[in-house]
């Protein structure tokens, strides 16, 4: 079932200058949404933006036992981000969801590696609770430029999730990129151990991802994010190429995704951001 | 439609909105535009799809279309410029993988068909012509987006007309051509429609546009070109419509830009006997209701009963209507 709310923002924390969770009253779709899922938003302020833009559904929010929202993690980078940065208490932002393939959580004893590069952390707030729900034990790879763009590590470490983080120039954890410490974890397990990859960020580092998972003959999923039009599968725009005999075929991320294998997708032929 | 039997003069609230176009008699004048609503069925959970007017599908070939790599889409103020290209599974996969559904949901389905070549177009109607569940072929002589066919056929007078009555002759359907507005008189193009046999027309299909990133320098499509649709487009897709309806007989079906009922009313009262609704199902895929009953509150409030009674009748007052455009 999709829902199609004017959800009141409860709360807009503003986590640096370009990063914000925002918080929507958006009960049906959040008691609604799996791990992975997306919704369409948009602040209700007339044509400019026009569309709609896609998020991950970062957490699910609850007052006891009531769910009661959702939250939105938001880099600020066009005019649509840019609003919902700037967004306040009792401010109405259309939002449609839950959408799209969700992730489907591993079985314990196999392990759950999570691997996240900025606002790429967004899915694995609920796939963390699902895999602790299933006490699957699970890590987080979490990278960002410098240490003010990690957030919100305390509630993953609260689900008894290992955490690994990287920044670029070395402020928290190691210095470097994500993929490193993942492709030393990934060398030094036993091949008898399973795990599972679950990643998200930009495009390059997915690409990245897939290719060790490919050579540590490990599954990988990834959770893609190009443009999008509707999320509903009206429009043909966020089309991701996937492997298909001798040549790329292009099917509908809002659909048959945004969770892919990652050894499906021909990252060649994928737009990058 | 009829008066309330309790002596208000208020009317139902269960009114007929129901239109005739030509020889479709449809629910109400709200028709889901090609292209911008998959097959129809990826809303089926969401929206009934028998309580629209249609369902004009995405464009179909012969066979199965890859259309372009990404990005398609650019958002531009009001409006977005698209250059998808066409993707699709072809009239054969159509017809055994999504038409069953559609026919089960009782939607009105209008199939938008597309050809590289004449002989195509007549194909792919003639496959069209032998399934049960069909209502009519919209003909796609205007994508902006693809190299071959479609708007080759669009731009020039007697492509226009060479298709729509090779269409005319292979199928017993409505045959309803799409224009294109990336034209110097679109009225001429409507009348070559319904020359050659046309049963309606449809438009107007996208403006073509570009977008570029100053930046990088670059196109922001990958196509470099695509077509413009959105509420930027719709004064100039209402003024199309008004200057067809005063140039033909045909039942006109307008569109662009609709984003609310009174958008769809300024296409009614130009002379569209039923509108499109496309890039505004992006925004709002519960768009229908809103419509449906925006267009009960509107005759109710005006005491017009039936909606054919609202179609072309625009009011130019006296004296002031020499300096417009015939």
């Amino acid at each position: 079932m999709i829902f199609d709310v004017a959800a009141e923002v409860i709360d807009n924390t503003h986590l640096s200058g370009d990063y914000n969770v925002i918080a929507l009253a958006a009960p049906t779709i959040a008691a609604a949404a799996a791990p992975g899922q997306f919704v369409m938003v948009k602040p209700i302020t007339g044509l400019d933006p026009l569309l709609r833009r896609p998020f991950s559904i970062f957490e699910i929010l609850r007052n006891g036992p009531d769910v009661v929202g959702l939250s939105l993690l938001n880099k600020r980078v066009g005019v649509g981000t840019s609003l919902l940065y700037g967004a306040r208490a009792g401010d109405r932002i259309a939002c449609l969801g839950p959408l799209g393939r969700p992730f489907v959580p591993v079985a314990a004893p196999e392990e759950a590696w999570m691997v996240a590069g900025g606002v790429g952390l967004a899915p694995f707030a609920t796939l963390a609770e699902a895999l602790a729900a299933r006490k699957v034990p699970s890590a987080l790879f979490y990278g960002g430029r410098r240490s003010a763009d990690l957030y919100r590590e305390e509630f993953f470490e609260a689900l008894g999730v290992r955490l690994v983080l990287t920044t670029e120039d070395g402020s928290r954890g190691q210095r470097g990129r994500i993929t490193g410490p993942l492709e030393c974890a990934l060398a030094e397990r036993p091949p008898d151990r399973p795990v599972t990859i679950y990643a998200c960020g930009p495009t390059p580092m997915m690409r990245l991802v897939a290719d060790l998972a490919a050579r540590f003959k490990r599954t990988a999923f990834v959770s893609l994010e190009p443009v999008m039009g509707c999320g509903m599968g009206g429009c043909y725009s966020c089309v991701v190429p996937i492997r298909h005999g001798d040549r790329p075929h292009f099917v509908r991320s809002c659909l048959e995704g945004p969770v892919f294998d990652a050894a499906v997708v021909k990252w060649d032929g994928l737009v990058g951001h | 439609m009829r008066p309330s039997s309790n002596g208000t003069g208020l009317w139902d609230t269960d009114m007929d909105l129901s239109v005739n176009v030509g020889s479709l008699h449809l629910k109400n004048p709200f028709i889901a535009a090609s292209g911008c609503f998959g097959y129809g069925v990826e809303y089926a959970s969401s929206v009934d799809l028998a309580s629209l007017g249609g369902v004009a599908v995405k464009g179909l070939f012969l066979k199965e279309r890859e259309g372009h790599p990404p990005p398609r889409i650019v958002e531009t103020p009001a409006g977005m410029i698209n250059a998808i290209g066409l993707q699709g599974i072809g009239v054969h996969r159509f017809v055994s993988e999504k038409l069953p559904e559609l026919r089960r949901l009782g939607a009105t389905v209008f199939v938008n068909i597309c050809g590289s070549t004449l002989d195509e177009y007549c194909e792919v109607a003639r496959v069209l012509s032998d399934v049960e569940g069909v209502a009519a072929i919209e003909v796609n002589i205007s994508c902006p987006n693809i190299k071959e066919g479609g708007i080759q056929f669009g731009c020039s007078l007697s492509g226009t007309y060479d298709v729509v009555s090779a269409i005319r002759k292979v199928t017993s359907l409505p045959v309803i051509p799409k224009l294109t507005p990336n034209v110097t008189d679109v009225a001429s193009f409507a009348r070559a429609a319904e020359e050659a046999g046309a049963d309606a027309v449809s438009l107007v299909n996208t403006f073509l546009a570009m977008a570029i990133d100053v930046e990088t320098r670059r196109p922001k499509l990958t196509n470099v070109l695509g077509g413009l649709s959105g509420p930027a487009i719709r004064p100039i897709a209402v003024r199309m419509v008004y200057e067809c309806h005063q140039a033909v007989k045909l039942p006109i079906i307008g569109m662009g830009g609709i984003m609310t009922i009174d958008d769809a009313l300024e296409f009614i009262i130009a002379g569209a006997a039923a509108v499109q609704v496309g890039t505004a199902n992006f925004v709002d895929p519960l768009i229908w209701d809103k419509l449906i009953g925006g267009l009960t509150d509107y005759l109710t409030r005006h005491r017009i009963a039936r909606v054919s009674d609202l179609v072309g009748r625009l009011t130019i007052p006296a004296g002031e209507h020499e300096w417009i455009a015939s």
